[in-house]
């Protein structure tokens, strides 16, 4: 069956060894299909489409970096704790490959989020890509999950506590809330039971997040890469070959991502973390002051706006689940919000209500915090539920382009070859 | 580099490719080496490496196990008989030539790495009970490897003789393995 949109599938052709493999196992064939230069991609995306690659790279260097660790790491509440610090003074490179570990999942999460706010912004998530957006969302909770179980592993004041705080969440639930704590530590309170099985997760869950990262890429490539347009691609003069065009543009973002990730490690390597972390774990004294990886403090702050356990814990959650329904909640059928002036207004004022919850969630639960707490959150699912679908009913959107091409070239003649 | 001759796009492009290439091959072997190296010894392994071993309480004819670097190291006051039978081997007879006086610093004490090198075992022969081979040494019960008085192998599969390791009498009765 041909399709007649797709582009003609150019069939490798390779010689010798690698053609009898290719015969075989057309392993380069899915290559150049995938990332190479038979997958044709909108010519005119911009460095916010850089973000999905180097989601995977953080991915592949928390996985290696990660392998590493746990060759040094002992995963009980008695040797946790020395067997970290001894990764960090006597390891050959342990503090290089710990401080890479650790700031990158920062990196990691840094990424992801301008992942999503680049399909805020593009409404990349809308028809027809729904099931990308939530298969990206799934690896976002799979990433929550791994990064708070990460957290734990080194099992300082820091780990113990925020292990405790959350899982007590558990308790939330009425009638069965206890037992289910219970269960989760394996124990009547946090401690080696629960250290075991949340490391046993820490390194299995990203095996997961590799299989859901296939299947998105997967969805990805069946419709193809939204553009900073919003419109379709209507033909190959919208399109150029991902090989070598968006495989030198995705480089440039890895140069920058490394540079960054390098200056972090080699300049502030504990800059994002709690210096109470390196205090061993007490389940007799409670720090000060709880506070998450800075990547969780705005779901952390919808938790403590809510001046009630259970309803503290459906607002959190439903702050996740919620972005489930956003292809939907958004009610208008333009894409890009360089052609809604009315949504593009309320995008800002998102992104600066997402960054007001993460500091509400840095400081105590005092004063104007709680306020300001209070009225952002009311803000963040506000936005969901009202604007959004509003906004859509209501804008009226600025006349679209009628391809990418005429929109990226005018009358001018592409210099490039168009994707074939 | 403005030095070359630059004849158009094309010398350039390869130029930047090259230099690109280098860079990235450079840099990932770079960024290899730390993930390699840590599985080296770590320090704290590497602060353990050497053993004292107080040597007074042993009577001749004693011998005593200790462990270093996570092995066994056999030590043996021997007996002036075991010595002699040590010293007059035929070399002829000796799978792995050694004279025994290249084995031992002080004729009484003979200490070496109780660790088979046919494939780890360790062999019999520490205690009076124990099987001891047909040269009254020591004698590996995996594979039937036998070794003499001098810890050399004699007869059996393995190829070389029990290894001497490292080590420097701080006095009289005190040894530093390693």
């Amino acid at each position: 069956m041909t399709d007649p949109h797709e582009p003609e599938h150019n069939k490798m052709q390779l010689k010798g060894i690698m053609g009898w493999v290719e015969y075989r196992l057309p392993w380069v064939g899915l290559l150049n299909d995938s990332v190479g230069t038979n997958y044709p991609t909108p010519r005119n995306l911009n460095y916010w489409w850089n973000f999905g690659s180097l989601a995977g790279l953080a991915l592949v260097i928390e996985i290696i970096t990660g392998i590493v660790l746990n060759m040094h790491y002992v995963p009980t509440a008695e040797g946790a704790f020395a067997s970290v610090e001894r990764i960090m003074r006597d390891v050959n490179f342990g503090w290089l490959i710990r401080y890479v570990h650790a700031n990158g999942a920062s990196v990691f999460f840094a990424v992801i989020y301008l992942h999503m706010f680049r399909s805020f912004y593009y409404g990349s998530y809308k028809n027809p890509r729904e099931l990308v957006w939530w298969l990206g969302l799934i690896i976002f909770f799979l990433m929550i999950i791994t990064a708070f179980t990460g957290y734990v592993l080194p099992w300082g004041q820091m780990s113990f506590w925020a292990a405790t705080v959350i899982t007590n969440l558990a308790s939330a639930i009425p009638v069965v809330g206890t037992g289910i704590v219970q269960w989760l530590w394996g124990d009547f309170s946090v401690g080696n039971s629960l250290l075991g099985r949340f490391n046993s997760l820490h390194y299995a869950l990203p095996v997961a997040i590799v299989g859901v990262a296939i299947i998105h890429m997967w969805a990805l490539h069946e419709h193809r890469s939204n553009n900073p347009l919003g419109i379709d691609v209507k033909g190959p003069q919208d399109t150029l070959p991902f090989h070598p065009y968006f495989t030198a543009k995705d480089l440039v973002g890895v140069g920058v991502f490394l540079l960054v990730l390098a200056g972090l490690v080699f300049y502030a390597p504990n800059m994002l973390g709690e210096p109470d972390n390196y205090i061993p774990a007490n389940p007799l004294q409670t720090p000060n002051h709880i506070v998450p990886e800075w990547y969780l403090l705005p779901f952390y702050a919808i938790l403590r706006a809510i001046p009630d356990k259970l309803g503290g814990v459906i607002a959190m959650a439903g702050s996740i689940i919620i972005l489930f329904a956003v292809p939907w909640l958004d009610t208008s059928k333009v894409r890009s919000a360089k052609f809604r002036p009315m949504y593009r207004q309320f995008f800002w004022l998102f992104v600066i209500d997402a960054i007001v919850l993460g500091v509400v969630g840095a400081n105590a639960p005092e004063g104007n915090w709680i306020i300001i707490g209070r009225l952002a959150t009311f803000y963040y699912f506000f936005h969901f539920l009202v604007i959004l679908p509003v906004v859509g009913w209501i804008e009226s959107p600025k006349p679209l382009p009628d391809s990418i091409s005429t929109s990226v070239l005018g009358d001018k003649k592409p210099v490039a070859e168009p994707a074939e | 580099m403005a030095a070359e001759q630059v004849d158009g796009d094309d010398s350039r492009r390869n130029f930047l490719y090259i230099a690109t290439g280098a860079f990235a091959t450079v840099g990932s072997g770079l960024a290899a080496w730390p993930l390699i190296h840590q599985m080296n010894p770590a320090a704290d392994v590497l602060a353990l490496a050497s053993t004292e071993v107080d040597l007074s309480p042993l009577a001749v004819g004693q011998s005593i196990t200790v462990k270093w670097r996570g092995k066994p190291v056999f030590i043996r006051h021997r007996t002036p008989e075991e010595i002699e039978q040590a010293q007059t081997a035929d070399p002829s007879e000796l799978k792995d030539y050694q004279p025994d006086s290249e084995r031992v610093q002080n004729s009484e004490w003979l200490i070496m790495v109780g660790v088979c090198t046919h494939l780890g075992c360790i062999p019999l022969g520490q205690k009076d009970t124990d099987a001891k081979g047909d040269w009254n040494g020591w004698f590996c019960p995996c594979h039937g490897s036998h070794y003499d008085t001098s810890g050399r192998i004699r007869k059996g599969p393995a190829p070389e003789n029990l290894q001497i390791p490292e080590y420097v009498f701080l006095d009289e009765t005190t040894v530093k393995i390693g």
